[in-house]
């Protein structure tokens, strides 16, 4: 799998992250290419069902980053975030998805050098694990099943 | 159906020497309900935004996707031109090519890739954009500055000057800031406190401006023009309408023995004190940590004392709420102070002090009334040596950055002393001689040359007592990095600048973003150095990094003007970016089921009741309703509304779902 591109998705919020990841541009701090940017206004926003979407459609690996706890632009979101985050991982761990293929961090919008450090070590990893083909496989059976069952 | 407009731009060459934009143009042009695409050199100039204000006529569009920059960066401009080509301007989407794919990646094909990826999803995400129209809100025309340094003083009176009112609030119980500190300033030596003071008394004396000190910003809420700020002023333990300012009970508190935080703890201060004589307002406060009363709940002398009676021993602390339509942090910077130099010996030897304990020193209202002395005996020093860059310009202290000041503040207490002691020696390690400024430079060179300062180009490693002198021992750069040893009576840290106490806590109330060593970040580094992340708060001064005198007041001026464009409208239109809850028809009005988990999530108390009722008025459904005034569109209440019900314009659960969709499947 030496030509294994790996998909990594990143949900990130906009006054943080989003922020962060443009001074990576700035200061013209080279990472890895294969992280593709999905910007919300909030961490807070970030619907974590998006995330099994996204493996569904093909993700190797998903990036969620915001502002440090007490930064949020909106006072608490990144608080609910988290949260949700805790419970989710939880869940999400005991259904047999592979929780090293996510990434959840906190970079603000004056650390663009960990961004690029977010980023590359996630590529690093998603490459080592492979495709996430096992998740794609697993949604398609269950819809076979059920259009069998009906 | 949706006719996209998608415009590549080559940003000069910071797109173009990494992305194939050509290749990216053609191929999102071969997508469905793409009905143009095109690349220009640079599409924020004034014909890449002719071209697409015309491409919208001609191709009819329904929708502009901009592949640019950061859309931090020019997201106004290019919504702007689909506005006047006559699109409504939530129909334009932006690509970051720059910042996200070109700067950061090496010329190859994975990056042209990844280029066309990211003008994919915001193709998808456009297709679903709704035309909207922007709210409009009123403007409260109050100011509130942070701050009453030289910075926080020279906004204030330039926005009261324009003839709106300011609140300045300051923590301690006097304004002026460490400017007022200071003996002399850089690089015409001219008195401080005579060039402060009067601007001092002018913000008490503005009709304009009303001044809080001794006060602390509590909570910030609102937005931009509607800001609701709670102030805590603390209780000063006098009433200050009756208090005549005499001083009477400052002469006469038992409690002397208290380090004075003008003096730099080179002098002591009683527990009811007025700060310095110059103090704005001249009334005095007691320091309820170090009052006798107050510990050991008898004194009370002062009362005794007291000519007028003002003394309140039971004042309480008072929170003020204030209606606030844009805030000027100037809260100013703080030096580095001892056991952060161990191998300088500051806070061991009492000889080694720093920088602002010098202007203390030198200052004719301070604890020596001007002269040179050296704390431990009075003495007067035969030779000091200066350090500069104490702290600063040192990663492995944890500062890499330049505090920007000590240069030149070096060379001036170098002067000083050769000034005062003319028999004396003053020599000055230093890394380098950073002295760009108005006659910064010139100011240097006298002092290297017409005042005999010896400059020594080294650093020192460490400096230790030997028979009642202080060793310096350093080295000498310019001489090959030979080992100097120079026998000093006094040593003056030129501590590094740091963000003051507090910075942190402010700017988490603020919802500023601030950097790594706790300084208020700017919005953009070039382009908006006086504004923050947050629409209508705008920095002054040192909060910002260290800045000299100059700096401080040009920023402040520039914050002003920034304040007072803002008054200048009676209602600012801002992004109706907000949620929504959707509305069907009767009888269900509303897929919403009227949990109010969403009220409980929202930071910003928008989330309202609506009733529904039948012809005989009975209510027969309560559901949410967001008021659009005060939702700021956080999306929180969307990501956790369980039945689905509610969406965030801009970033509708419809268009993130197609944006992954989009993202990661074959095109």
């Amino acid at each position: 799998m030496s030509d294994f591109e790996p998909k990594v998705v990143a949900f990130v919020c906009n006054w943080c992250t989003y922020a962060g990841a443009d001074l990576t541009g700035t200061s013209r701090i080279k990472y890895a290419s294969n992280v593709r940017i999905i910007r919300f206004p909030c961490t807070g926003r970030i619907d974590f069902m998006l995330l099994l979407k996204a493996f569904a459609n093909g993700a190797d690996g998903i990036i969620v980053s915001g502002c440090h706890p007490n930064d949020c632009h909106y006072t608490s979101g990144n608080f609910h975030a988290k949260r949700r985050w805790i419970m989710f991982k939880e869940l999400m761990d005991f259904m047999g998805i592979d929780m090293n293929r996510i990434t959840f961090s906190w970079v603000s919008a004056a650390e663009g050098a960990k961004w690029a450090d977010v980023v590359n070590t996630t590529v690093t990893r998603i490459r080592e694990l492979g495709p996430y083909v096992s998740y794609k496989e697993l949604v398609n059976k269950s819809v076979e099943e059920e259009v069998k069952n009906e | 159906m949706a006719r996209i407009g998608v415009f590549i731009c080559h940003c000069g060459e910071n797109i173009s020497a990494t992305v194939d934009c050509g290749k990216v143009a053609e191929t999102i042009g071969k997508l469905k309900h793409v009905a143009y695409s095109t690349e220009y050199k640079y599409m924020c100039s004034d014909p890449g935004q002719t071209l697409i204000k015309e491409a919208i006529k001609e191709h009819k569009l329904t929708g502009v996707v901009v592949a640019a920059c950061s859309p931090r960066m020019h997201e106004p401009t290019f919504r702007k031109a689909c506005a006047e080509g006559g699109l409504n301007p939530f129909l334009c989407e932006m690509a970051n090519l720059r910042e996200h794919c070109s700067w950061v990646h090496e010329k190859n094909d994975l990056t042209t890739e990844k280029a066309i990826d990211i003008v994919r999803i915001q193709v998808e995400k456009v297709k679903l954009n709704s035309a909207l129209q922007p709210i409009r809100v009123p403007v409260t025309k109050t100011a509130m500055v942070i701050g009453g340094g030289i910075a926080g003083i020279q906004s204030a009176l330039d926005i009261a000057n324009t003839g709106h009112k300011v609140i300045m609030i300051e923590r301690s119980p006097s304004i002026g800031g460490h400017m007022s500190q200071l003996s002399e300033t850089f690089p015409t030596l001219d008195c401080s406190q005579c060039i402060l003071t009067p601007r001092m008394v002018e913000v008490a004396q503005h009709p304009n401006i009303t001044l809080y000190t001794y006060a602390e910003v509590e909570s910030v809420e609102g937005f931009i023009g509607n800001f609701k700020v709670k102030i805590r002023k603390k209780a000063k333990s006098l009433d200050e309408k009756t208090c005549t300012g005499c001083g009477l009970c400052t002469t006469k508190c038992p409690q002397k023995k208290i380090p004075n935080e003008f003096e730099q703890g080179m002098g002591m201060r009683p527990a009811i004190y007025i700060p310095f004589p110059q103090a704005v307002p001249n009334r005095p406060v007691i320091d309820r940590e170090h009052c006798t009363y107050y510990i050991k709940g008898k004194c009370k002398i002062c009362e005794i004392v007291c000519p007028t009676k003002a003394i309140r021993f039971d004042q309480p602390d008072e929170i003020l709420e204030l209606e606030i339509g844009a805030i000027v942090v100037a809260t100013g910077f703080d030096i580095k102070h001892a056991d952060f130099f161990p191998e300088y010996g500051y806070g061991k030897y009492k000889d080694i002090i720093d920088g602002l304990q010098f202007e203390r020193l030198a200052s004719a209202s301070g604890p020596t009334t001007g002269a040179i002395l050296r704390p431990s005996d009075g003495q007067v020093p035969k030779n000091i040596v200066f350090i500069a860059c104490a702290g600063s310009r040192d990663p492995a202290k944890g500062i890499a950055y330049c505090s920007k000041i000590c240069c030149m503040y070096t060379a001036k207490h170098a002067m000083l002393y050769k000034h005062k002691v003319h028999e004396g020696k003053a020599y000055v390690f230093y890394m380098d001689i950073r002295s760009g400024g108005k006659n910064y430079d010139e100011f240097v060179r006298r002092a290297i040359e017409e005042d005999h300062v010896n400059y020594i180009r080294g650093r020192v490693s460490t400096v230790f007592e030997r028979d009642g002198k202080l060793i310096v021992k350093g080295v000498d750069t310019l001489l090959g990095a030979q080992p100097v040893e120079i026998v000093a009576d006094m040593v003056v840290l030129a501590t590094a600048g740091v963000a003051n106490s507090g910075a942190e806590d402010l700017a988490q109330k603020l919802h500023v973003s601030y950097d790594a060593h706790k300084f208020f970040a700017e919005a953009h580094p070039k382009l908006k150095p006086i504004e923050t992340n947050t629409a209508g708060i705008f920095l002054a001064g040192a909060c910002q990094n260290p800045k000299d005198i100059p700096d401080s007041v040009s920023q402040a001026s520039g914050a002003a003007v920034k304040v007072a464009g803002l008054f200048s409208q009676n209602e600012l239109t801002r992004e109706p970016l907000v949620a929504v809850v959707n509305r069907t028809a009767p009888p269900m009005y509303s897929t919403c089921v009227g949990c109010f988990m969403c009220q409980s999530v929202c930071p910003y108390q928008a989330i309202e009741r609506e009733d529904f009722k039948n012809r005989e008025g009975k209510i027969v459904k309560t559901v949410a309703k967001i008021n659009e005034g005060l939702c700021q569109g956080c999306g929180t209440c969307v990501a956790l509304c369980r039945s689905k019900s509610i969406d965030l314009y801009g970033y509708s659960n419809n268009q993130v779902y197609a944006e992954v969709v989009a993202l990661l499947n074959e095109y």
